[in-house]
């Protein structure tokens, strides 16, 4: 599977602050890729990057293997930043039309395509509203349409669900899966930590303009995991205690076990066995990435985005 | 080139199709046309039949006032004394009267001359009554002096008695340096009123993508220059129609006049041949300023002006649009942040409103020849001495050296303006200073 798009030591500083200080990765095609980050990580400046609206400091980035030319690769990327907005006193279908030609489409294509997707989300009777007329989860489907219109290679989503109740954010989540099924690559920021759990293949965590996570969604779950067990069981509970491991968490019928260095849950199961205890499920608790994310960036001193307007 | 024509035909239809946009094109000028028919039409009807009765007790007319045949005043003579008159007025036989007394003195104008009304005059028609029967007057005065009409004709001094002439030996025509004055005047208050209009148009067009968050989906296909350009060039596209659509119905409504009222019509063409009584003076003199008005008009070169006018117009418009454009991408939300940045644009325009007035007067000062090359005010101070005329108000190599500047002026606002905007239109939530404008400007890569 080769790359879509590659980073490589980019930079980019405000008057005093890095918002993005050396940061690299790569991002496979067909995959979602989560961008992840508290509030003022750099997300957003690294995003405009990526869509050509700010040069980096320096750095290289790489475009389906070829240096980045915001001039040609534009018509190969759609972009939905988390400020959205559309012109209130147009009309829904003109509107459409337009953001659809500035992407490069000619009429014809413009309104076929645009009569496909209103279709689909059964739209077609907005054509002549106008957007102050709609409602926000109605926009906020309307500004969807506009971004993946053109069938860009690169779909960029900065909060794409924020506004949306559960029944329009499970139409737009089907989409994104089915864009990604048909070869777009989808860059999906957000801070909500179970969509992104949910969602995303390949996960970047960053903090301060730095990154300080990288890799697949179990990969990262496996690396912090803190072998912790769940044991559930059936009769009533003994006294147990054993060097293999310490009781974190104690129910009626329910244990949750920490198993200590130089043992394995094959042990755990050994010594319950041994006491006769009847087990009904034993299974690994893996970390959330919610845990995660706040274990990384607690203590960091995450600033504000007040910076960024310096 | 493509998207900003496509961002330029969106700022223009968006416009176009709104309402304000046809009421305030086509709306404006029938409502000026409207008050100028209006007042034409009282002008015209103050008076109808208004029936005067003379009483010539001193037989001082021999039962003819003057020679005019107008349906608005209407002298009879009757001969009748005070009491009978008042007694037929408030019969309403007639509207008034007037009598003159027996043995009234031509000269010492004893005993006076008494006009009475059924009810108060208008001012048109108390004027009106007022010329006839003194100009009547006048004219039997002098011949009770012995001067014949003819004499008093070649004893007026014509207007052309002193020949005016400039070092080229060309006529100085006084209605022309008048009309040249007033063509001046009126285009570069146009191009002032354009400035301010349809640069804030631009501001407001800027400030609305900000505020309405979407810049950003814009900028991520299409350059914050070439969405700028667009927006300039589609505004200044409404601009353009607005003011043909305006030249059109204004000169079109005009020849309307003519066939709303036959009487303004009548008396333009009747008047020139009027008898040489002196009632006609009056009227000879008038339909004389009007020919040289004309003759003026014919001698002011209007290709150069109009040309002038729309390539200053363009000019001036989009060099200040650039600078407005900047100033919206830098405001917020509120729109009293505006304000203060929009005085540095606004205190130029304002100083060559100044110059402008100065200029007309006295096209070949220095102030106006300074005026009128600096880009930031030449729009409208070269309006004015354009109206002269070349060379007379403007020598062709300064009219030539102040369009090339008002090019590199527009170049050089735009390239700033492009820098700030690049910047601004993504800026949310901080009040801008000019002092950051001014650092986007120049500090940034």
């Amino acid at each position: 599977m080769h790359n879509i798009l590659e980073l490589k030591n980019l930079q980019k500083q405000y008057a005093t602050q890095k918002a993005v200080d050396d940061v690299s990765f790569s991002i496979e095609q067909g995959s979602i890729f989560g961008l992840l980050g508290p509030n003022g990580a750099g997300k957003t400046t690294l995003l405009r990057m990526i869509t050509g609206i700010f040069y980096p400091d320096s750095g290289d980035l790489l475009f389906d293997g070829k240096p980045f030319d915001p001039q040609n690769d534009f018509v190969h990327i759609g972009y939905m930043p988390e400020e959205r907005g559309l012109y209130k006193k147009m009309k829904i279908g003109e509107q459409a039309m337009y953001l659809a030609q500035l992407k490069g489409l000619s009429k014809s294509e413009a309104l076929e395509k645009i009569k496909y997707w209103f279709k689909k989300f059964e739209m077609e009777s907005w054509w002549n509203k106008k957007v102050e007329d709609l409602s926000k989860g109605m926009s906020q489907k309307l500004q969807f349409v506009t971004t993946v219109l053109h069938e860009p290679k690169l779909i960029i989503l900065d909060e794409p669900f924020s506004g949306l109740d559960p029944l329009n954010a499970n139409l737009i989540k089907d989409e994104i899966y089915g864009l990604a099924q048909r070869g777009s690559t989808i860059i999906f920021s957000t801070h909500r930590m179970e969509q992104v759990e949910e969602i995303c293949d390949h996960i970047v965590l960053m903090n301060l303009g730095k990154k300080i996570l990288d890799g697949t969604v179990t990969d990262v779950k496996q690396q912090f995991k803190e072998n912790k067990f769940n044991v559930q069981f059936k009769g009533q509970p003994t006294e147990l205690a054993s060097p293999i491991f310490t009781i974190e968490h104690q129910e009626k019928q329910q244990l949750i076990v920490k198993i200590n260095e130089g043992y394995t849950s094959n042990h755990v199961l050994n010594y319950l066995l041994q006491q006769d205890v009847l087990i009904e499920r034993f299974n690994e608790i893996l970390p959330s990435l919610n845990d995660i994310f706040i274990h990384l960036v607690e203590g960091s001193k995450a600033t504000t985005r007040a910076f960024q307007n310096n | 080139m493509n998207k900003i024509f496509l961002v330029a035909s969106r700022e223009f239809k968006t416009r176009v199709q709104k309402k304000t946009f046809l009421l305030s094109t086509i709306g404006l000028p029938i409502l000026i046309f409207g008050f100028y028919a209006l007042m034409i039409y009282f002008q015209v009807k103050t008076t109808d039949n208004f029936k005067v009765a003379v009483s010539d007790q001193s037989k001082l007319f021999n039962g003819k006032i003057d020679d005019k045949k107008s349906t608005e005043v209407i002298f009879s003579f009757i001969d009748a004394d005070t009491a009978a008159l008042n007694k037929k007025l408030i019969e309403k036989e007639f509207d008034a009267y007037l009598f003159i007394p027996n043995g009234y003195n031509l000269q010492s104008g004893e005993p006076q001359i008494a006009f009475r009304s059924s009810k108060a005059l208008g001012l048109m028609t108390r004027e009106k009554i007022e010329n006839r029967i003194n100009n009547a007057l006048e004219e039997k005065k002098l011949l009770a002096l012995n001067i014949s009409k003819g004499q008093l004709d070649s004893a007026r001094l014509e207007n052309n008695a002193i020949s005016f002439t400039t070092n080229d030996g060309k006529k100085d025509n006084e209605t022309k340096v008048g009309i040249s004055y007033a063509v001046g005047m009126i285009a570069g208050f146009l191009i002032y009123i354009i400035l301010f209009v349809y640069g804030t148009m631009v501001m407001r067009g800027v400030m609305e993508e900000k505020v309405s968050r979407i810049a950003e989906v814009i900028v991520s296909s299409v350059k914050p220059f070439e969405l700028m350009l667009g927006k300039i060039f589609g505004i200044g596209a409404v601009g353009l129609i607005q003011f043909i659509i305006w030249f059109v119905l204004v000169f079109g409504l005009q020849f309307l006049i003519p066939v709303i009222f036959p009487e303004v019509a009548a008396g333009m063409q009747s008047a020139p041949i009027q008898p040489g009584a002196m009632g006609a003076v009056n009227v000879a003199k008038e339909s004389g300023a009007l020919q040289s008005i004309m003759a003026g008009l014919a001698e002011i070169n209007f290709t150069l002006i109009i040309g002038c006018f729309v390539f200053y117009f363009l000019g001036g418009y989009f060099m200040y649009a650039a600078l407005f454009a900047a100033v919206g991408s830098a405001v917020n939300e509120d729109p009293q942040d505006a304000q203060s940045l929009l005085l540095p644009i606004m205190m130029p325009i304002i100083f060559a409103m100044v110059i402008m007035t100065k200029a007309v007067n006295d096209p070949n000062s220095t102030l106006a020849i300074f005026g009128s090359l600096f880009p930031l005010t030449s729009p409208i101070v070269m309006m004015a001495r354009v109206a002269h005329g070349v060379p007379d108000g403007v020598t062709v190599v300064q009219l030539m050296a102040s369009m090339a500047l008002l090019v590199i002026g527009f170049l050089g606002t735009t390239w700033v303006a492009a820098k700030i905007y690049r910047t601004g239109i993504l800026m949310y939530g901080k009040k801008v200073t000019w002092k950051e404008m001014w650092k986007w400007a120049f500090k940034n890569n």
